[in-house]
């Protein structure tokens, strides 16, 4: 209803503005239609510059003075530093030049609106200067480029052995984080190994991580599914029903193949290494890290790309399905300094999803807690390894 | 040239006079950018009041994704290029009309199919699950499967199959543009005699004759892989219930390396020309030479070379090699030297000019102004290391809506206030003109000037409402802001639009110079619109086009085809 109404406001105001231009426009003809430009009108356009500029600075002035506390305040990671200084030699730098150039191109209109009096200058070109103002810009570029290749350098480096291990799933439309464990060794994990059923969820295994346990207990789960459609089979005698039970049939006799073929693959250590791992989908928790140690996120997606955005650490990564990608960051603040910092009890670090990915896109979320170490190590222990879930 | 007698058909529909093909372009121009930009008001208007749930977030997406696509191929591509390329460049250049007048029509027809298919994705029988609505971009795996989001059903065949028919419209004229300026230019027109919008055009066409064929081979990969179970960008998916997808192996990467080769030289596509008509709109009107001619036509190459080798900017956070993004990092932030040389130089040619400031040169000027705002936040985007926190938030829509949008819309506003006269032998009403432009200049600087604010607090574009983050919520104040200059933006355009169809039939007559400019297209005579533009034979060139002002002569302007005086040197 209030869209309707809006809508018809909407259409009000489009035939008054339509009304308003023919009126100019028809009186415009009356007055003999002198619709050249004048020195009257180069006048009026030249002052309006000269207002328009004096009004660009003054926006950029509220601006800066209403929302620039809205904007993202101090890095809670070590490279956000870095990261946070060149952004603001970066934004120093677009700001002079900005402030400086805006300025004089109004000011130039201004100054030298047309007028039946004045002549140009026929100027057309000035080699010295030319050379000036390409040499300038290449020389503060030169810095730029050598100062942001040093910072990517350092924020994309090798992460150091101890760092810790955990995984961000991101299917469509939530997020699963995965601790490494007491090993610090994230067990292998593939789509193919993903198991999901309703009527035995306790064998269910969303991210296809490759273990004994689960691998066991899934092809457990399946074999009684089809043992049961087997002899559903034996009996049924609809044709209909006959052919969606076979077909279900062949499936899941597919399926279990693949997960042998897995555990197969796999020697003994290696699917070890799965079994205290740790989930914690975002349903259900958030992602704890501990401060000042260094954390290795490893990325997977199971369908589309997803990216995994952390604004207030400056990370962000993309995770693409087939393609394995990481980033290592060190926390330094705990959620709770951050709230006093900004004097906000309330606030949160989030890890959103940054990469358009579906219809509700905008709902993947997961809320992201730093605290100290030992309260880290704390709540871990009060999470279940993957062995003893059921 | 042989005059056939000419009916309505041949005249108005399937015409081969490059002056004609151009309004059609025009005007099928003007007509897409409507409805971008209505749907750009609806989106607008929800996201100003995520509750009202004027649109569902499916729609939101085909929304933003339809905008996007209409608005960079469909009006910044064909309609500018397609529009003031046809127009201009046989009149400039001195020929009687394109290469090949029946290849241009054919690319206009192209284009009009293209135009006609992407609409079809808003017939609900048509485009079952809505349009396509994986963002402009159409990533994949999330275009190349319906389960995914329902807009990759017919929606994205639509929209693959209207990309297929742009491409083919667009090649079919770049090929045209090309070899026209190559081969037809008039007696004296050398190369170094160019006006500066021919050297814009002439690069264009030559980055999309070698770009759009990459886009064209990345959309049938997609559709290899849409219906035909192959896997070039699809790997390891899950599909919610039904187990893994058929195909395998591919890397949804390789489609963004593709789709960018194309992507970045697009946007220079969209902005070259746009630059090439400011630059003769400036000239003119500052009544003054364009500073340093020699090198804005250098600047022009610069970015167009530049142009195929920056495309990895848009992938710094895919998981490329941090090595690759290093070199990515060098060659965008080159750009910024061309660049500013361009801006140094618009800003020398209006310094001790005599500005006449008709509503071309103000867009114009508007143009130099949000190319400076936008293209400064390049050097953040451009930087890997500042790219991380940015990457697709309202940053990039800022930076990307002022330099490449507004840069362009109004390039090619200015341009079609300023060649109306040369179009239709009419003038559109200055009054009018000054109106739209002024409302038009402060709604686009309301609309994306506050958007950089909500990029730096971390805000995602293609969010349906921002109430997943406690800490957005105080955001909703700048998106009313943003939301009430863009929708007022929207209307005020209604203002150009009547202008521009009223002047078409009851606009003063024009004289047949207005602007007392130089160039060659206002020697052919604008009260017939003549197949064949010259009655006589074709004007000889014995200048540049940049002699305004010049001191010794009588008039502020002398055009190309005055012989020199005696003893007179060239510039």
């Amino acid at each position: 209803m209030d869209f309707i109404l809006k809508g018809i406001i909407f259409l009000l105001v489009a035939i008054i503005i339509f009304q308003m231009v023919r009126t100019i426009e028809l009186s415009s003809k009356l007055s003999g239609g002198k619709d050249e430009i004048t020195d009257k009108s180069n006048n009026i356009n030249g002052w309006i510059s000269l207002l328009f500029g004096v009004g660009y600075m003054v926006f950029f002035y509220l601006q800066v003075k209403w929302w620039n506390n809205l904007t993202l305040q101090k890095p809670a990671a070590e490279h956000g530093v870095p990261i946070d200084k060149l952004w603001d030699t970066t934004m120093g730098l677009i700001l002079i030049v900005c402030l400086l150039l805006q300025p004089i191109l109004f000011f130039f209109i201004w100054k030298y609106r047309g007028n039946k009096k004045r002549t140009a200058s026929f100027i057309t070109h000035n080699n010295k200067l030319e050379i000036f103002w390409t040499a300038i810009p290449t020389a503060v570029l030169s810095v730029l480029i050598f100062f942001g290749l040093s910072v990517w350098a350092d924020v994309t480096k090798k992460p150091s052995d101890e760092a810790l291990v955990i995984e961000l799933y991101a299917r469509q439309f939530d997020w699963t984080a995965r601790y490494a464990g007491s090993d610090n060794i994230l067990g292998a994990a593939h789509v193919g190994a993903i198991h999901e059923d309703i009527d035995n969820p306790s064998a269910n295994n969303p991210l296809g991580v490759m273990t004994t346990s689960t691998l066991l207990k899934q092809i457990e789960s399946i074999e009684n599914t089809i043992i049961k459609d087997s002899i559903a089979l034996e009996k049924e005698h609809n044709i209909v029903n006959k052919n969606l039970i076979e077909s279900r049939l062949k499936d899941n006799i597919e399926r279990r193949n693949r997960y042998q073929a897995n555990f197969y693959s796999l020697d003994s250590i290696a699917l070890s290494y799965g079994e205290d791992d740790i989930l914690i989908p975002s349903g259900a928790g958030k992602l704890v890290l501990p401060v000042n140690k260094e954390v290795l996120l490893k990325f997977r997606s199971q369908d589309v790309i997803h990216s995994a955005y952390l604004p207030h650490f400056r990370v962000q990564m993309n995770c693409v399905p087939g393609l394995s990608t990481q980033f290592a960051f060190t926390p330094t603040i705990t959620t709770k300094d951050y709230q006093v910092y900004l004097n906000d009890t309330t606030f949160a670090y989030i890890l959103l999803c940054n990469k358009i990915c579906g219809n509700s896109h905008y709902n993947m979320y997961m809320e992201v807690e730093v605290v100290e170490e030992d309260a880290y190590e704390d709540w871990l222990s009060n999470q279940i390894e993957l062995k003893n879930q059921n | 040239m042989a005059h056939h007698k000419e009916n309505f058909v041949s005249k108005y529909i399937f015409s081969m006079d490059h002056k004609m093909i151009s309004k059609q372009f025009l005007i099928t121009g003007m007509f897409m950018g409507a409805i971008a930009m209505i749907l750009s008001a609806v989106f607008r208007a929800h996201l100003e009041n995520p509750e009202s749930g004027i649109i569902t977030p499916d729609e939101y997406l085909a929304l933003v994704t339809i905008h996007g696509t209409i608005m960079v191929f469909f009006v910044l591509t064909g309609g500018l290029s397609g529009t003031f390329a046809n127009l201009l460049i046989p009149l400039q250049i001195g020929a009687r009309d394109m290469a090949s007048g029946f290849l241009n029509m054919l690319s206009y027809w192209f284009f009009f199919l293209s135009c006609v298919v992407m609409l079809l994705s808003f017939v609900p029988f048509i485009a079952e699950g809505g349009a396509a609505s994986s963002g402009w971009t159409i990533y994949p795996p999330l275009s190349a499967n319906p389960d995914f989001i329902s807009g990759s059903g017919m929606g994205m065949t639509l929209w693959l199959i209207s990309m297929t028919l742009f491409i083919i419209s667009s090649l079919l004229g770049g090929l045209n543009y090309v070899v026209t300026i190559l081969n037809l230019r008039t007696k004296g027109m050398s190369m170094s005699r160019l006006p500066l919008t021919m050297w814009a055009l002439f690069v264009t066409a030559i980055l999309g004759v070698l770009s759009f064929p990459v886009l064209l081979s990345a959309a049938l990969l997609l559709v290899f892989d849409r219906s035909m179970g192959t896997s070039f960008y699809l790997s390891d998916l899950y599909v919610a219930g039904q187990g893994l997808l058929d195909n395998d192996g591919g890397s949804p990467v390789l489609f963004q390396h593709l789709f960018w080769f194309l992507g970045h030289p697009e946007v220079y596509i969209v902005l070259l020309p746009a630059l090439g008509i400011t630059s003769e709109i400036i000239a003119t009107n500052s009544r003054k030479p364009i500073f340093g001619y020699k090198a804005m036509v250098a600047s022009i190459l610069a970015i167009g070379f530049l142009s195929f080798i920056v495309w990895g900017h848009h992938m710094f956070i895919t998981g490329m090699n941090p090595f690759l993004g290093s070199v990515f990092v060098f060659t965008t932030l080159l750009i910024a030297i061309p660049s500013g040389i361009k801006v140094f130089n618009y800003i020398t040619t209006i310094w001790r000019g005599n500005l006449q400031l008709t509503p071309a040169m103000l867009f114009s000027l508007a143009l130099v102004s949000t190319f400076i705002t936008g293209g400064l936040t390049g050097l953040i985007l451009g930087d890997s290391a500042l790219d991380i926190n940015v990457h697709d938030t309202y940053f990039v829509v800022a930076h990307f809506h002022i330099v490449m949008g507004l840069s362009a819309i109004f390039g090619m506003l200015a341009g079609v206030y300023h060649w109306f006269p040369r179009m239709f032998g009419r003038l559109m009403n200055n009054k009018l003109g000054y109106v739209h432009f002024w409302l038009t200049f402060i709604c686009a600087y309301g609309t994306f000037f506050p958007m950089h604010f909500l990029g730096m607090a971390g805000l995602p574009r293609r969010y349906y409402d921002n109430s997943a983050y406690e800490g957005f919520n105080q955001l909703l104040e700048i998106n009313e802001v943003v939301s009430f200059f863009a929708i007022t933006g929207a209307f005020v355009q209604l203002i150009f639009f009547f202008n521009f169809f009223y002047s078409i039939y009851r606009g003063r007559k024009s004289s047949q110079n207005p602007w007392k400019s130089n160039t060659l297209e206002w020697t052919a005579p604008i009260d017939k619109q003549l197949h064949g533009n010259w009655p006589g034979e074709i004007p000889s060139v014995y200048r540049w086009p940049y002699d305004y002002s010049k001191p010794g002569k009588k008039q502020d302007f002398v055009p190309q085809n005055v012989p020199l005086s005696k003893g007179e040197e060239e510039h």
